[in-house]
């Protein structure tokens, strides 16, 4: 349980982002600098909670970037996303070196300042909010249809672009709070490169919930079972002996992802409008 | 032509410049900063021969994202395959380590060659036969390559005289040629051999009916199909080949630099060379050109780390990414070029 709420975030984030039509495969970087900021607001503050928002806030601002590129300058939204991942891994780095002299790590946070479990109730309550905004509110719609077709979106007096924006921003936030309660909540400080793919398998985690909330959260659960499951089969003898390797558990996911998605377990259907760029005739 | 040149060339010079405004908040003079990647990068033959160690790769995997997008093709993969082209060439070198020159070397690189095709040929059928979009498949695929080659590594062939995570070492006859020119920098026959893979993809595209039918589904799928191309069948062969072309990048590392496999070898060569091919404008001169310039950016940004007080050898990481999303960034060009449309409306 606790291991799946960062990807819990940041697949709820990539849903909002990808059901409004912009594919963010950037939620890596926005994953790490979501989870910097948090380490160093928390370490300032002294304050978890101001950490999550400071989380948050850095997710955000980076995907404003990600939003101004693909949405206002019409960048291909995965050569973008590809270079948003680079410029937070390079970013963190830089800015952890200005401001405690160390390139690797920002300082610890002592374990009264860190979460106990917060975040993941907080996880869960996000998924049912995400589900019944989604559902039942006429903005939540709006996401659907900029994402299936923006062109009656459009025709209904809405600007499809103002809709992604608030989508991708939205998405900054949520990946940013899974990088926080990576840096604050299951460790005790940010060290580089700390996402480790995690940004991808919440990718993968969404597109094997099928872009919907509930079970994409169920996917997150199981994938960070998966990865729980690793540091207790480490040794133990299966098949006469061998070892399990743990790689084979570590590449699960992702073996599963493209079984998805070619159609062998269940078709999954990306929104149509993804990956397009909107423009009004 | 020029107004084709001028793109890329801003945008560098956009990235560098908004780059370096950065180094100028972190309290460095933005100017001793690019003098310093500058001189890093080409000050001596010694420094000169990194970069050109660190452009080989980028050249192969440039040339393998251009090529897949010349047949609407996104491979994000290349770095997937390019572990496996590498751990291919280690295996065949550590396991018959008694082949002779120069007969291991050429099987070594078609070891090489031949894990990247396949691995570039699964997304490639899953595209063109079950349908599902190759750039989340073949970023699943870079984690399932990392994780095969570790397994390989640490339980097939691991070194036994080495704590770090690395494959036996290859035998005497596998190594490579490598130019003495360059003060001890690992510059070897990978280069050439990368420029000659430049020739060649040009050769392929723009001389060869594969590469006309290629250019075509890139260009409109149901118009080649409607020509009689099997669209899929092409597909197939130009991921295989982009895969085959990535997989290359182990003959510099293996057979000319370090002489196994070591697990994380690649700073994301893969995914540099997706914006290599965009500055490249996918052509193989442009790769060429771009890959050189991020080399030097790769090699000059690690003398940073020593020479200043702040600013650390990420930044060209940050500088890249800048480039990259200026490159990319349609919209700005458009903006410009309307501009200069009234600039020259006005005028007259």
């Amino acid at each position: 349980m606790r291991v799946s709420t960062p990807l819990i975030f940041a697949a709820l984030g990539g849903m909002f982002s990808e059901r409004s039509g912009v594919i963010n495969i950037a939620l890596e970087g926005m994953m790490l600098i979501g989870a910097f900021g948090a380490a160093v607001i928390t370490y300032v503050t002294h304050s978890p909670w101001l950490g999550l928002g400071g989380g948050m806030a850095a997710g955000a601002l980076l995907a404003a970037v990600f939003a101004l590129c693909v949405i206002w300058l019409r960048a291909n939204q995965i050569v973008a996303g590809t270079a948003i991942n680079m410029l937070a891994l390079g970013l963190t780095p830089f800015a952890c070196k200005i401001l405690y002299d160390v390139t690797g790590q920002t300082p610890a946070i002592p374990l009264a300042e860190r979460f106990q479990s917060a975040p993941l109730f907080l996880s869960w309550i996000m998924v049912g909010l995400c589900w019944l905004w989604l559902k039942y509110m006429p903005s939540g719609l709006w996401v659907s249809f900029a994402g299936e077709h923006p062109e009656a979106l459009d025709a209904a007096g809405i600007c499809v672009n103002r809709v992604r924006w608030a989508a991708v921003l939205m998405s900054g936030a949520l990946a940013g709070l899974g990088g926080a309660s990576l840096s604050v909540y299951l460790s005790s400080s940010f060290s580089r490169d700390m996402t480790a793919g995690r940004g991808f398998m919440a990718l993968a985690a969404l597109i094997f919930g099928k872009w919907r909330p509930v079970p994409t959260a169920l996917a997150c659960l199981l994938f960070g079972f998966a990865e729980a499951v690793q540091f207790r089969l480490q040794g133990v003898s299966l098949w006469g002996g061998k070892p399990l390797p743990v790689q084979f558990i570590q590449i699960l996911p992702y073996v599963i992802t493209i079984l998805v998605l070619a159609g062998f377990v269940g078709r999954s259907r990306p929104p149509k409008a993804a990956g397009t760029v909107f423009r009004r005739a | 032509m020029i107004r084709k040149l001028l793109q890329p060339i801003l945008s560098v010079a956009l990235g560098l410049a908004v780059g370096l405004v950065v180094t100028w908040t972190a309290g460095e003079d933005p100017w001793r900063v690019f003098r310093i990647i500058a001189d890093g990068a080409f000050g001596s033959g010694y420094d000169l021969g990194m970069t050109l160690f660190y452009a080989t790769p980028l050249i192969f995997t440039g040339l393998s994202v251009a090529f897949a997008f010349k047949a609407g093709l996104f491979n994000i993969g290349a770095e997937g395959q390019l572990t496996l082209g590498a751990l291919a060439a280690a295996a065949v070198g550590a396991i018959w380590p008694g082949l002779w020159s120069p007969l291991a070397p050429v099987v070594a690189a078609l070891a090489a060659m031949l894990a990247g095709a396949l691995w570039g040929a699964i997304p490639g059928w899953l595209r063109a036969r079950r349908g599902s979009h190759e750039v989340i498949n073949t970023i699943m695929l870079n984690f399932i390559a990392a994780g095969l080659a570790s397994y390989v590594t640490l339980y097939l062939l691991k070194n036994p005289g080495s704590q770090n995570p690395e494959t036996r070492p290859i035998g005497e006859g596998y190594w490579i040629h490598q130019f003495g020119v360059f003060g001890g920098a690992p510059v070897s026959l990978a280069l050439p051999l990368a420029l000659v893979a430049a020739f060649v993809v040009w050769v392929l595209l723009w001389r060869t009916v594969l590469g006309f039918e290629m250019r075509a589904v890139g260009q409109s799928e149901s118009a080649a199909r409607a020509a009689g191309i099997d669209a899929g069948k092409v597909r197939i062969i130009a991921l295989s080949l982009a895969g085959g072309l990535a997989g290359l990048v182990g003959v510099g590392e293996v057979l000319g630099n370090a002489g196994r496999f070591r697990v994380g070898f690649s700073p994301e060569f893969g995914f540099i060379g997706i914006a290599v091919a965009l500055l490249g404008r996918n052509h193989p001169l442009g790769v060429v050109a771009a890959a050189l310039l991020f080399g030097a950016l790769h090699r000059g940004a690690a003398a940073l780390d020593l020479e200043t007080e702040r600013v650390t050898q990420e930044l060209s990481l940050v500088l890249q990414a800048l480039i990259i999303l200026c490159v990319s960034a349609e919209g700005l060009w458009d903006w410009m070029r309307r501009r200069e449309l009234n600039v020259e409306g006005s005028r007259g």
